[in-house]
């Protein structure tokens, strides 16, 4: 079967079954996805979608062989999923997940040279999870602007305060509201 | 413009401040070159969307796309709000196509959940997913032709049909175009026999129309020295580059996502897969005429198919409170402008985890530069026309 | 020949401007506001809020679920409480944020009291940014029969699983302190 020959070739990759996909280690992602493209059974000449996941770290379960759980701390790290499909032989897709080494500075290798359709996604990775290609002929911001700073899609992306009065303010915006007010201790503008 | 081009002609000290190109050597910019900034405000770029372009005399050089004017962080949004929340926002993105915007989300979650949707659901999908093809199909076409200076006439009769189909919308989910019509596990509201009256009246004088429209265009003398043979993709790079849709099918490649994925009930009609030749623009204009025409032909199958009653919301649809299992589901469909795709990691929570959006317009301007190399600086409007995006998908 | 598909295309403009005189299907745009089109029974703008009998005596108990349920959260509500501090079943504040809302009619659907449901008005004109879009309860409240004259048949299905509800409830011993928990239309 595809999948056994898959496993043998490249024996770091592994089988996660809770997502169906191959999590592949950084070093060989560009081999694995060379040997996706051309290899005569597999023929994924697509990479139709390239994106990112922010995990934090976590406390998680697992369960030893005695069958008693046991809980450990999980670090944070931040993935890269690619989709993978094959126009010729109609068949996907392929999922592989790459994994940085936590999230302080996350380098992984970009994988345009080999897929065009990786560019600007790769791109809006960085710009929006702070994922840095080496490889990447073209690397900056795509979606925010230049001079931005922090990276929007991570889960502890703290938004500036830029609080504008609104009328019906909810949580997050609510807090905003009566922090602002204690603050400027002024009425809000519109009651001006 | 740039008065005074720095000595080494390098335009990578432009006014807009240093940016890393990657293809030129100091020796290919030894002339005088122009840099010109195209758009935001063009009326020809669909939206807020600026081009970097470098020029000699009137060839282009290098072309880079500028995006996010009308970023909004749509993800970051939806990954704060319920499952249901964000359907209305999907109608935000492709705002032409709100329908398959809803229904590629709706496909995910779905998916994701593991509900089915009704047989009757399916058919109203079909039906409006065509009639949201032949939307979006019409106004690129007269888009396109509004690009090439045949300004008004064709966008207007074009219009004219689109206004058809939206009242149809209008009557069926309450707007135009925001239609936030589909839920998961079904759609919203029912078709009344009015209105699939309606609908069928449409689709019976539909191709009338189109061979209205081919009449007054199709043959026109400076259309075709206008189109063809410019900004030609070839096939290889269109795959490579992750092309999608009617730009793929120009080139040559077969990959209907209706005839492979068979998502929905594709399955049960008969269609013909257009496929291009030259891969240039005037492809990619004729090959939208002639989905519009298979279109049309499922939508006479579908509604001649549909069943006469039945549910339209799967019993087990939660509107509210609606946690899928934790999970992931990658769900795409062919929207009009290629495949559209959401990938939903689910945590059990009532958010989305991650919530992305594989945005047809974005990636397929990853070939926008190639195509337009050496071709004359009036051409990228024609090029860029024919690929048709909407910059509320785009940039997201 | 050279030009041939030009003159085929100028024929086909005269043709639709001939025909706009005397084919419908031609000439689709009205002169608005002059004349306007009979709008869609389905067409939604803005939510409103249904009373049966006063004003001041709506539909709506205040559930919140709306406000929670909104996307771009523009439902702010405060529960009534009486002279104990017990809260009653109806609001106190009921505002929309005009400026906010999106038209996407997901309150309406989540409502399981039929309190709220969507115009047809569309035309808000405001000086003002923030106040002026700040629908409040009296402004937002409608009879029953303006949603039966906006939307019949929306109107007259409500209506009549209102009233099986009641019928329902009816048997058991009523509910004491609801009196507008009938809810027979008053149109």
């Amino acid at each position: 079967m595809n999948a056994e020959r898959f496993a043998a070739q490249f024996p770091g990759v592994q089988w996660d079954a809770a997502t169906s996909s191959w999590i592949v280690p950084h070093e060989i992602l560009l081999d694995v996805a060379n040997f996706l493209k051309t290899d005569p059974e597999f023929r994924m000449e697509m990479l139709s979608n390239v994106t990112g996941v922010d995990r934090l770290p976590a406390k998680v379960k697992t369960k030893g062989e005695d069958g008693k759980e046991t809980e450990h701390e999980r670090p944070g790290y931040l993935e890269v999923v690619y989709h993978f499909y094959s126009v010729s032989r109609k068949q996907g897709p392929l999922v592989l997940r790459c994994r940085t080494e936590g999230r302080e500075t996350p380098i992984l290798p970009s994988i345009t040279p080999l897929f065009r359709s990786a560019e600007f996604q790769e791109r809006e990775i960085f710009d929006l999870f702070g994922i840095v290609f080496s490889g990447h002929p073209d690397l900056r911001r795509i979606l925010m602007w230049d001079e931005f700073e922090d990276f929007p899609m991570r889960k502890d992306y703290v938004e500036p305060d830029d609080y504008e009065w609104e009328p019906t303010p909810h949580d997050a915006v609510l807090v905003k509201a009566r922090r602002r007010q204690v603050a400027d201790s002024a009425p809000p503008r519109h009651d001006a | 413009m740039t008065p005074d081009a720095p000595p080494s002609g390098a335009p990578a000290e432009s006014l807009y401040g240093p940016r890393s190109y990657r293809v030129w050597g100091d020796d290919a910019l030894a002339g005088q070159f122009l840099e010109v900034s195209m758009g935001p405000h063009h009326p020809s770029t669909h939206g807020v969307f600026r081009m970097d372009v470098v020029l000699d005399g009137e060839t282009v050089v290098r072309l880079k796309p500028v995006f996010g004017y009308l970023h909004r962080n749509h993800e970051k949004l939806a990954e704060g709000m319920s499952w249901l929340g964000s359907m209305p926002y999907t109608d935000r993105l492709d705002y032409l196509c709100s329908m398959t915007n809803n229904w590629a989300y709706a496909l995910a979650v779905e998916k994701l959940a593991g509900l089915g949707v009704p047989e009757r659901a399916e058919y109203i999908r079909v039906i409006v997913g065509e009639l949201t093809r032949l939307v979006n199909h019409i106004c690129l076409a007269g888009f396109l032709l509004a690009d090439l200076g045949a300004l008004g006439t064709p966008l207007l009769y074009a219009f004219r049909e689109r206004e058809k189909i939206l009242d149809v919308f209008e009557e069926i989910s309450g707007a135009r175009m925001m239609c936030n019509y589909m839920r998961f596990g079904g759609v919203r509201a029912d078709l009344s026999p009015e209105v699939l009256q309606k609908i069928a009246r449409i689709v019976d004088r539909f191709p009338a129309f189109l061979d209205e429209f081919e009449r007054l265009v199709s043959g026109n003398e400076i259309l075709l020295s206008r189109c063809q043979g410019v900004g030609v993709l070839p096939r290889d790079l269109a795959v490579n580059a992750g092309v999608t849709g009617p730009m793929l099918r120009a080139s040559g490649v077969d990959y209907d996502l209706r005839k492979v994925d068979r998502y929905g009930i594709y399955d049960r009609f008969e269609f013909r897969v257009p496929l291009g030749e030259h891969g240039d623009v005037y492809d990619r204009y004729m090959l939208r005429i002639l989905e519009m025409r298979e279109s049309i032909s499922i939508l006479r199958q579908a509604l001649a198919q549909m069943p006469e009653k039945g549910e339209i919301l799967h019993p087990q649809a939660k509107l509210r409170n609606f946690r899928p299992k934790p999970g992931e589901a990658y769900g795409r469909i062919e929207g009009p402008k290629g495949e559209l795709g959401f990938y939903l990691i689910s945590d059990g929570g009532v958010c989305p985890y991650r919530y992305r959006v594989r945005p047809p317009s974005f990636i397929n301007l990853t070939v926008l530069e190639d195509m337009c190399l050496g071709q004359k600086v009036a051409d990228v409007i024609v090029i860029f026309g024919s690929v048709d995006i909407v910059l509320g998908e785009a940039d997201r | 020949m050279f030009g041939l598909g030009l003159i085929k295309g100028l024929a086909v403009t005269a043709r639709n401007l001939i025909g706009s005189y005397f084919d419908r299907e031609r000439m689709t745009t009205v002169c608005y506001p002059e004349e306007i089109r009979p709008p869609i029974e389905n067409f939604r703008n803005f939510p409103f809020l249904v009373y049966d009998e006063r004003p001041d005596d709506l539909r709506c108990v205040a559930c919140k679920i709306c406000e929670k349920e909104c996307p771009p959260q523009c439902i702010f509500i405060i529960q009534r409480r009486d002279d104990q501090g017990r809260p009653v079943k109806q609001p106190e504040v009921f505002d929309i944020d005009l400026s906010v809302c999106m038209s996407c009619a997901i309150c309406v659907e989540v409502c399981p009291f039929d309190a709220i449901k969507m115009d047809h008005k569309f035309d808000y004109p405001s000086d003002n940014r923030f106040r002026g879009l700040l629908a409040d309860k009296m402004q937002l409240a409608r009879s029953n029969a303006y949603y039966h004259s906006i939307r019949p048949t929306e109107a007259a299905e409500v209506d009549a699983r209102l009233a099986a509800e009641t019928a329902k409830k009816a048997k058991p011993a009523p509910l004491p302190a609801k009196p507008n928990a009938s809810a027979a239309p008053s149109a």
